[in-house]
């Protein structure tokens, strides 16, 4: 029961408290350059929590069975990028074969994921800063994702509005966009106090 | 100005062609080390030494890598230096090792540093490129260091963890959270913008020009444009 609520709980701090995009600073490039749709925010988000997930359950024995084993602890970040460059193309070379519906609609996304600050961050905070075991690593890389979609989400919605609106020349565009996506991130802090209490 | 003269190449990087600023790569570092003014100075140097070495040795590679890997090359190539720069801070400055974190392995990631290469360094001669490196870098360095004054003085009330007797009592906390980065980032693109007016490239929606990745995105975000670098 006890490893039940750690979970819950590194679920919802992951989501909601140190959200990723909004308080944590990762993954902001597509944050701010695929979320100008809903359905295309969707798609990007999804695609994240795939391989954010999949990298987690690939580079966590890596790190714990193969670098940490044989003292190379130091090419962690190495090793990490190219796992999880190769990775993301098998992914893709995956769906493309056996689900073309769904490499259809994620297809596009998941070359960008590679170079996603995010996900390289997620497995390396999983194995070093965290010291999470297997199953924390992977709900907590889980988190993370569901909390990148939800920002995306989210924030989808409040661009569609900037849109309409009229704003000083100098500040239109990405200006305007940043100062939304601050509001938005301002909402995310009231969150900060939850986990605590609500498992207390 | 020769636009092709080595000064100008050095020049651009600080402010017309600025890469936070102007061709807004980089965000992530940017908004999560700006909140001091330490952190900002040391991930800024950081992200610049990489980017001279990895400018120098992908020009250098530049005829031998073929062109259908060039970007997981250029990701190895990257992730070594980081790594180099990782072992020297740790070693001589571990304090600012724990303050940047993980951070610091991520300007592996850093779509500077890959953009330049996939920009510049691959098409450029070894000088040229290591100073175009150069001049990103502090470029790089030098808004990490306008968004963390403002950020520092007014949020924090102190410059470098100098304590300034005034403003101490009248800090903005606001600034050095989460939201306060957007908020600052935002503000100072918009100041950039006017300065600039009619000289730096126009950017009035965020493309994915800079990235590598730039012919995926343009695939993902319809209406985005993606202007040719000349």
């Amino acid at each position: 029961m006890d490893t039940f609520r750690s979970l819950i709980i590194i679920l919802m701090s992951s989501v909601l408290v140190n959200n990723y995009v909004l308080s944590r600073f990762l993954g902001i490039c597509p944050f701010l350059g695929v979320s100008k749709k809903l359905n295309q925010a969707t798609g990007m988000g999804i695609s994240v929590i795939f391989v954010m997930v999949m990298a987690t359950a690939v580079t966590w024995p890596l790190q714990h069975f193969v670098l940490d084993k044989f003292g190379l602890g130091y090419m962690q970040t190495i090793v990490f990028i190219l796992v999880i460059a190769v990775l993301v193309q098998f992914i893709e070379m995956a769906l493309k074969k056996f689900i073309p519906s769904l490499h259809k609609s994620l297809g596009v996304y998941l070359p960008l994921i590679t170079t996603n600050c995010a996900v390289l961050g997620v497995t390396i905070e999983n194995v070093s800063e965290m010291n999470y075991n297997f199953v924390e690593s992977i709900v907590n890389s889980l988190g993370c994702g569901l909390g990148f979609l939800l920002a995306m989400v989210l924030f989808s919605g409040v661009r569609s509005k900037i849109e309409e609106s009229e704003i000083p020349e100098s500040f239109r565009g990405l200006p305007a966009t940043l100062i939304a996506a601050s509001f938005v991130s301002l909402a995310f802090f009231g969150f900060a106090g939850i986990v605590d209490n609500l498992f207390a | 100005m020769n636009k092709n003269s080595n000064m100008s190449i050095f020049l651009k990087g600080l402010l017309l062609e600025n890469p936070v600023f102007v061709l807004i790569l980089g965000t992530c570092p940017t908004l999560a080390t700006s909140t001091t003014v330490i952190g900002a100075l040391g991930m800024g140097l950081a992200a610049t030494a990489v980017l001279i070495c990895s400018n120098a040795v992908i020009s250098l590679l530049r005829k031998v890598i073929p062109d259908s890997v060039r970007i997981p090359c250029y990701i190895v190539i990257i992730a070594g230096f980081v790594t180099i720069v990782q072992m020297i801070i740790h070693a001589y400055l571990p304090e600012l090792y724990d303050l940047l974190g993980v951070y610091l392995a991520l300007i592996t990631v850093n779509c500077i540093i890959l953009g330049r290469a996939e920009m510049f360094a691959g098409k450029n001669s070894v000088g040229k490129s290591a100073l175009d490196g150069a001049g990103m870098g502090l470029g790089f360095t030098l808004a990490l260091l306008c968004m963390a004054t403002v950020r520092e003085v007014l949020g924090a009330g102190s410059f470098a963890g100098i304590e300034i007797p005034f403003l101490s009592r009248f800090k903005i906390e606001y600034l050095t959270k989460a939201p306060g980065g957007f908020m600052v980032y935002g503000i100072l693109i918009a100041v950039v913008y006017k300065l600039t007016h009619g000289k730096a490239p126009k950017k009035k929606e965020f493309s994915c020009a800079g990235c590598p990745s730039a012919g995926f995105c343009n695939a993902a975000c319809e209406n985005t444009p993606v202007k040719e670098e000349n």
